[in-house]
């Protein structure tokens, strides 16, 4: 056990430090879960990329510099400390990607991977459906096969950024003689163009970061499917596996968090109420406890004990952090808690309350925490199935 | 950056396992709860023939010289397997706070004695009303400002109190310090005294979480085991929520608690940053640890229903070990205000 960096992973926080202090927008980008801000997002993606920071952990033919997982996670510690701009690509290249360098040819990852990290190519996830959520497998959208190709129809909902997006993934039923998990295929297909509709929807915190896609006969080509003809739902539990597990929601994100909490209630604690003193030492704790908990699993992953069923704990951990995290900022910001961004007196502190309505989500989005704790208790404690 | 136990550390640990598994059995354990309170049960002897006990003494004193990263893994073993006595007091605290402080002194015959594991020790700290373990402890380590005490039990003037955990023996204690027993002043003395207070937190933090470890096994056992409406309990989603709680408490405690056991023993390599964040990560592992182990006892309690509510069920050791040792080395709240007091 060491759990000190080494030189060279000191040499390469200093590294990324210094060119994100150098690089990163002076004032914070619009939402970029809005179209404006969108294209803005995208504009620092192409930055990014081109200097080599978009996929660090990536290989460089594909405009990585090959990183190692531990400095992944470095690189995100220095991202989310100087508030750098959301990863609007990152369903992309944190979900799509681990699938494509998995299970896709040497075609696709020429294809896609470059384009998509640069943010040319802008690719938005498609799971759910309107009846198809937790119980994905139930989903009944289907592709009919078509000379070349085939044609896709369906609804798929809760699209993340879809309204912006070029492409989507998502899985198709394409023997439809068969159940559930079986028959099922992964196909990348295109958001524009004739047999598609694509409708944008508010979320709870006013922003356009939903979409609801319609598909009818919308023709994609054979090289479009991701893994084998009917295997799609092995190929997608690959995907829904590292992102609930690592590539997610690191650890960097939620040390910012908490430092960012710690700075308010220094900024307030001459007014707020003394006892949530000990809730903001909860929240920096939390913050350190993931740290060490993602530092164990990548020790874990590279000595061969990949992140299995253990990542649905993860995500119970973080997304119920980061909604206390929230909630005691609200608590320490009182009556101002209620202000909106771009209210004259909320000052900087708008932001608390933006966050909080996006933290509600964590327990919703990526398999709600519901279906973690079934699978936790199911896969990781061994109890029967209901 | 490295996070795993080496393979001589987990061969280590395994082994323990294998001796507590058959010599500190749920019987062994009720055996001490019903009988004259003799703490240290037998499995103390095979421990201490093994090297346990003196592990972190150096091997000039008949240890093997052993860090807390080493110890960390063995500690929460015996928390799993509900081991009677003052092994965190003995093993990873006192006996290198005395051979710290007492190697060559007229307390030094102690050190051995404590490392052969022929006698064991008790720790109170400044401000502790209670000494766990103190009526069937050999000597006591009692801090005073920046003095350390070794106390004779007869000495200590102590009063055995019965604590909810009758296998755990508790006393308070009127003890007026004597020249006689001052093992080191000043300093150096209050460093090696900070020290121990640090390992005896990280310690009890690595039996909670072996606690918590067990009782959800026992949990996890029953409701795949117990049968309502036809079917396990275990199949219930209710259950399997309150049971996957325990485990994400369990999964984040062990990390933190590992954490600290490396931080505190590797505390000096950058000076006074590096003690620092050693004592914040000691504070936020006894947090997670004792939170894991109360959650762990709650929610077994709650899934064993009315049978954990009794006697005969050998759950109630585990709990009541829980709550006898979690207040001591330092309170939740006492940690988290020490981490408030640096952070904020």
């Amino acid at each position: 056990m060491n759990l000190d960096f080494t030189e060279q992973e000191n040499a390469f926080r200093a590294e990324c430090r210094s060119w994100l202090e150098a690089n990163v927008p002076k004032h914070s980008l619009p939402s970029g879960d809005t179209r404006e801000g969108y294209a803005l997002h995208l504009e620092w993606e192409r930055k990014l990329f081109d200097a080599g920071w978009s996929c660090v952990s990536w290989p460089k033919q594909y405009g990585g510099r090959e990183a190692s997982l531990y400095e992944w996670l470095i690189f995100e510690e220095e991202y989310y400390r100087v508030q750098a701009p959301s990863r609007v690509t990152q369903n992309g290249i944190f979900l799509l990607a681990p699938t494509i360098f998995e299970f896709g040819t040497e075609a696709q990852k020429e294809r896609i991977l470059r384009p998509m990290a640069r943010g040319d190519l802008s690719i938005a996830q498609a799971w759910s459906e309107p009846n198809a959520g937790s119980d994905l497998a139930s989903l009944k959208s289907t592709a009919k096969r078509t000379e070349g190709g085939w044609l896709l129809t369906g609804q798929k909902t809760w699209s993340t950024r879809g309204a912006f997006s070029d492409m989507a993934y998502g899985l198709f039923r394409t023997d439809p003689s068969k159940s559930r998990h079986k028959g099922l295929t992964y196909f990348l297909f295109p958001l524009t163009g004739e047999g598609v509709t694509v409708r944008g929807v508010d979320r709870l915190d006013g922003d356009e970061g939903f979409a609801e896609l319609f598909l009818e006969d919308l023709f994609v080509p054979d090289e479009n499917i991701i893994g084998e003809v009917d295997k799609g739902w092995e190929v997608a539990m690959a995907t829904t596996s590292s992102e609930r597990g690592l590539s997610l929601r690191s650890p960097g994100r939620f040390m910012a968090t908490a430092a960012r909490l710690v700075d308010l209630f220094r900024r307030y604690r001459e007014t707020c109420d003394p006892a949530l003193r000990d809730q903001v030492v909860d929240a920096w704790m939390g913050a350190q406890a993931y740290r060490w908990y993602t530092f164990k699993s990548v020790t874990d992953m590279l000595n061969g004990k990949p992140i299995g069923a253990e990542s649905s704990l993860n995500k119970v951990f973080w997304s119920e952090m980061d909604v206390r995290t929230h909630e005691t900022a609200l608590a320490i910001l009182e009556q101002g808690a209620c202000l909106d961004e771009g209210s004259a007196a909320a000052d900087d502190e708008g932001a608390w309350i933006k966050g909080f309505q996006f933290a509600l989500a964590g327990p919703i989005y990526a398999g709600t925490n519901e279906i973690q704790r079934n699978i936790a208790a199911q896969r990781v404690l061994g109890l029967p199935r209901g | 950056m490295h996070f795993a136990f080496s393979e001589d550390q987990t061969l280590l640990r395994d082994t323990v396992r294998d001796v507590l598994s058959k010599e500190c059995t749920p019987e062994v354990v009720r055996r001490v709860w019903t009988g004259d309170n003799a703490e240290r049960a037998p499995v103390w002897g095979t421990l201490a023939e093994n090297g346990f006990v003196g592990m972190a003494a150096s091997e000039d004193a008949g240890g093997m010289g052993m860090s807390e990263v080493d110890l960390a893994l063995v500690l929460e073993e015996a928390g799993y397997a509900g081991l009677t006595g003052p092994i965190v007091e003995t093993a990873l605290a006192g006996l290198p706070l005395l051979e710290t402080l007492g190697a060559g002194g007229p307390h030094a015959s102690w050190i051995e004695r404590v490392a052969g594991g022929e006698a064991s020790l008790a720790l109170c700290f400044e401000g502790q009303l209670l000494a766990l373990h103190a009526p069937l402890a050999d000597l006591l380590l009692v801090a005073r400002g920046d003095a350390l005490y070794a106390v004779p039990r007869a000495d200590a003037g102590l009063a055995p109190q019965v604590a909810v955990d009758r296998a755990t023996s508790v006393a308070t204690l009127a003890y007026e310090p004597q020249a006689a027993h001052l093992v080191a002043q000043g300093p150096a003395a209050q460093a090696a005294i900070q020290l121990a207070y640090e390992r005896a937190a990280l310690g009890n933090a690595c039996v909670l979480v072996g606690l918590a470890r067990r009782m959800l096994d026992m949990a996890v056992a029953y409701a795949k085991d117990r049968e309502q409406f036809g079917k396990p309990i275990g199949t219930q989603q209710a259950v399997q929520h309150h049971l996957a709680n325990a485990a994400g408490r369990i999964a984040f405690a062990q990390p933190v608690v590992y954490r600290a056991a490396w931080a505190l023993a590797n505390r000096d390599r950058g000076g006074d940053e590096t003690r620092t964040e050693a004592e914040l990560a000691v504070s936020t592992a006894k947090i997670y640890a004792e939170e894991a182990g109360r959650v762990a006892a709650r929610i077994a309690l709650q899934v064993h229903g009315a049978i954990g509510y009794t006697i005969e069920c050998d759950l109630h050791f585990f709990m009541k070990r829980v709550w006898t040792i979690a207040p001591f080395y330092g309170t939740s709240a006492a940690h988290r205000a020490r981490i408030g007091a640096h952070i904020l």
